[in-house]
């Protein structure tokens, strides 16, 4: 897929490009909203200072100033109570926008993303499909990116979804978006990466559903094996001792429905599994030790299963609800 | 007295290099600082002038990637370390603390000149890491980049650890000064406003600066050692450099701001011959600024990953920071009511000052809200934001600050038309400058970018053309300067008709500040007029 890129400048209003994802509009009503109060004070405040300047110069028959006025309750509350309250309610506004962005829908299509010096990865989860500098949705379906990096931050960033995260190495980071209107977006490295951080660039196809189904066919090669593949073929040789699929107990816990549930551990913490746990709890299993299972201490996976056949793994436990 | 008093200005005393370079006086350290923190942002300025050149094209001009990224490093963290952040407390608050609390000198005149010293060996690792492969992480060092880099990470660390002493004995100094050498009859409510604003910048440098040296401690042990702390092929978490490293850096830009904000209020009152509106709020904001300033440091990492709950109050905690920056700026438009207004260079400074930080302050705002800093942050939007406060408020602030007391430090004056037009100049190239840029950063343009999609292209003209139009007016401010230097007409005791002490003794100063102890009997605005 060749075709160019939409503008980010001829398209859109004076300040921002044209929103695409489901969220990019709402958004930038908030900026509106504080950019029409801020032309109001900053106008206010710039005419008083200059009706001031003009009104009380000083001149031969008035050197001195005409009044000492230093304190006033009613003009010290005003300004700071007024403001505080809009201030409070863009902070809500800004928070409830935010939580949108950050939370995907469940049923999101998941891509895997990988960041390094100096190109952008992606690996659709569910058919194995994998490009490099480019990638393609379907319009109006939910898209999770499950992102990590391979040496130093990076951050990825598409202004026309409004939507950006670091993209850090050993630690997944998520964003999700939906984008509303089919075309070729511009994306770009944000966070500092070295020599050539201004070239790591990638373009977001966002295809009709049939267009889609073209590209997938055009770009899967043969050899191409989804990731849940790879990780029920790890999982039948290195994990299937210890660890059932089916619920039942072996010596560790049942991988069948791990994957999102809350994990109880000895030390009495808990948390929900995500990536970064299970991730966690193949290459350092001791940091974490479920509750009920103190004293089998599994081996440490670190350097015998590879980044890639642990993002199988997890994809594969995924499958497994 | 016991004993005659010298009438001799403090320049006349002694002369010769030893005469500065080893001596206790705070005036002869505060012009030191003076001259240093100019050529810093002289040498910074060169590296901006030259950035801006390079962007002039959206491909490469004349200069390789990663001279680009050099550069860019450079001119932060000159600007940063060598510029902002001693500009006013260690020039003007040297300068001035000791003569407007009515004192000979601060309480530790050695450890003064020794946070000098410091300073300048800081300085000199800082510059002679250019030398040995120019840093290019950023003025940030951002964890594992820094860490991997083939330049010289280490020599420019330690250069800002070092540098990092001079503040925090800086700060002890002006906090022992405040406290202990107060003459009679100066209480805490009858000091003038730029000594409270330099007591809030100096809890903070005490405070804060420690975590960096720290930050930047581990660095180089991790860097030299190979001890994993924050690269995650060693077990490190980089992430955790960014907390420690905003957790100074944040309050660092209050550190800057403060001391501005208080050569704000010394302007208003003097230009307008007021009493300041509001004496008490201002001078609270000021310690409200600094303990809210160490809670906000988290708005650097909405982005970062970091979990939505604390990004949430990051957020809240960093609308609650503005209220006491808003407050300022009213109380201080409000002093200029019924007032005497003589809109002298100086004053031009003050209104260049609230108009530009104001627009800084409401970009602020933009960035504070949770949802509309994942669109714009690392892009051009933030170098606009920063630029318009660190820019047009505290290097506003400086130059109002060199105008105002001038006369006072060199005991000559300049001359006022050509600072006028500088000042214009200064105002419009800056925001020929900036402005396009909150335009192209709002469209996506990201920051730390050597080549640029083409479609930014006339954004980055413009503030190139602009980058011109700044130069100008600083080599005239320069030329007018050294002008007066040479044969600028001799200044009063008091040009502006203060009421604030350092106005009361000669220009340039005598050595003990004052012939005899000042006794101060009531506030440090009381100007005539009837009080109403």
């Amino acid at each position: 897929m060749n075709q160019k890129a939409d503008s980010l400048v001829d398209k859109g209003g004076v300040w921002f490009s044209e929103p695409i994802s489901t969220y990019a509009a709402q958004s930038d009503s908030l900026f509106y909203f504080i950019l029409i109060l801020s032309i109001i004070m900053f106008f206010a405040i710039g005419f008083v200072m200059f009706w001031f300047m003009i009104k009380y110069k000083r001149t031969e028959e008035r050197p001195e100033a005409d009044g000492q006025l230093i304190h006033s309750n009613f003009l010290e509350i005003s300004w700071t109570v007024i403001p505080t309250i809009l201030c409070l309610f863009v902070f809500y506004w800004g928070y409830k926008d935010f939580l949108t962005m950050s939370i995907p829908p469940v049923d999101a299509m998941e891509i895997r993303v990988t960041g390094q010096k100096w190109f952008w990865e992606f690996e659709t989860a569910d058919n194995g499909l994998k490009t490099t500098g480019e990638f393609a949705v379907p319009v109006n379906t939910p898209v999770k990116l499950i992102m990590t990096s391979k040496d130093v931050i990076h951050s990825l960033f598409v202004p026309n979804f409004r939507m950006k995260r670091d993209v850090v190495p050993n630690r997944y980071t998520r964003v999700w978006f939906e984008a509303e209107k089919t075309g070729s977006y511009k994306l770009f490295c944000t966070e500092y990466c070295g020599d050539a951080h201004s070239k790591m660039l990638a373009t977001v196809h966002v295809l009709s559903d049939e267009d889609y189904e073209k590209w997938v066919d055009k770009n899967l090669s043969s050899d191409s094996v989804p990731l849940d593949v790879i990780g029920k073929k790890v999982f039948d040789v290195k994990c299937s001792i210890c660890h059932s699929t089916d619920g039942s107990k072996k010596v560790g816990p049942t991988w069948k429905g791990l994957f999102g549930s809350k994990r109880v551990f000895e030390d009495g913490t808990s948390l929900v599994a995500d990536d970064d746990y299970i991730k966690e709890s193949i290459n350092e299993p001791s940091a974490k030790i479920v509750s009920g299972y103190k004293g089998i201490p599994m081996t440490s996976f670190l350097g015998s299963v590879s980044d890639r056949e642990i993002d199988g793994l997890i994809e594969y436990m995924k499958t497994l609800k | 007295m016991e004993h005659e008093v010298d009438k001799r200005s403090f320049y006349e005393v002694k002369k010769g290099f030893m005469s500065w370079a080893i001596t206790l006086d705070h005036k002869r350290i505060g012009i030191m600082y003076l001259v240093s923190v100019l050529i810093g942002f002289g040498l910074g300025g060169l590296f901006a002038l030259a950035l801006r050149l390079e962007l002039i094209t959206p491909d490469k001009l004349f200069m390789a990637d990663k001279m680009y990224n050099q550069s860019f490093t450079l001119h932060g963290a000159i600007m940063v370390f060598l510029f902002i952040i001693p500009s006013i407390p260690a020039s003007f608050g040297n300068f001035m603390l000791p003569l407007m609390l009515g004192a000979k000198d601060v309480a530790f005149p050695r450890l003064n000149l020794a946070s000098f010293h410091i300073f300048l060996l800081g300085a000199a690792f800082l510059v002679l890491s250019i030398f040995l492969g120019a840093v290019d992480t950023g003025w940030t060092f951002y964890a594992p980049y820094s860490l991997h880099t083939d330049t010289s990470v280490v020599c420019a660390v330690f250069g800002a650890f070092i540098m990092g002493f001079s503040s925090i004995l800086t700060g002890v100094n002006f906090i022992a000064t405040i406290h202990s050498l107060r003459p009679p009859g100066m209480t805490w409510f009858r000091m003038p406003l730029f000594v409270w604003a330099l007591y809030s910048t100096s809890i903070l440098q005490v405070l804060a600066t420690p975590v960096l040296g720290i930050t930047l401690l581990l660095l180089m042990v991790e860097r030299v050692m190979n001890i994993g702390i924050f690269d995650p092929s060693l077990g490190g978490d980089p992430v955790l450099f960014e907390h420690f490293f905003w957790f100074y850096s944040h309050p660092a830009v209050y550190i800057m701001i403060l001391p501005a904000m208080g050569v704000m209020s010394e302007l208003v009152t003097t230009f307008c011959r007021r009493n300041i509106f509001g004496y008490k709020y201002i001078a609270y904001s000021s310690i409200a600024i600094a303990v809210i300033s160490f809670l906000v440091w988290g708005h650097h990492l909405f982005v970062s990953g970091q979990s939505d709950f604390a990004s949430m109050l990051f957020s809240l905690l960093t609308f609650l920071v503005a209220i006491p920056s808003a407050i300022k700026i009213f109380n201080w438009i409000a002093t200029m009511y019924k007032g005497s207004i003589d809109a002298k260079s100086p004053f031009l400074y003050f209104v260049a000052f609230i108009l530009l930080f104001c627009i800084g302050g409401f970009t602020g705002i933009v960035l504070g809200s949770l949802s509309l800093d994942v669109n714009l942050h690392d892009t051009y939007f933030v170098v606009a934001h920063f630029h318009y406060t660190m820019m047009g408020g505290v290097l506003m602030a400086f130059l109002g600050a060199v105008h105002y007391w001038w006369p006072k430090m060199i005991g000559k004056m300049y001359n006022e038309l050509l600072a006028k037009i500088a000042c214009f100049l200064i105002v419009i190239g800056f925001n020929v400058v900036f402005f396009p840029q909150f335009l192209m950063g709002a469209k996506g343009m990201p920051r730390r970018y050597h080549v640029y999609d083409p479609e930014f292209h006339v954004y980055h003209v413009i503030s190139t053309v602009g980058s011109w139009i700044l130069a100008v007016g600083f080599i005239m401010v320069l030329y007018y300067l050294i002008q007066s230097l040479r044969n600028g007409e001799k200044a009063p005791d008091n040009p502006w008709g203060s009421l604030t002490l350092e106005w009361k003794t000669t220009s340039p100063p005598i050595l003990e500040n004052f012939e005899s102890t000042p006794s101060v009997t009531c506030g440090p605005y009381e100007y005539k007029g009837s009080p109403s």
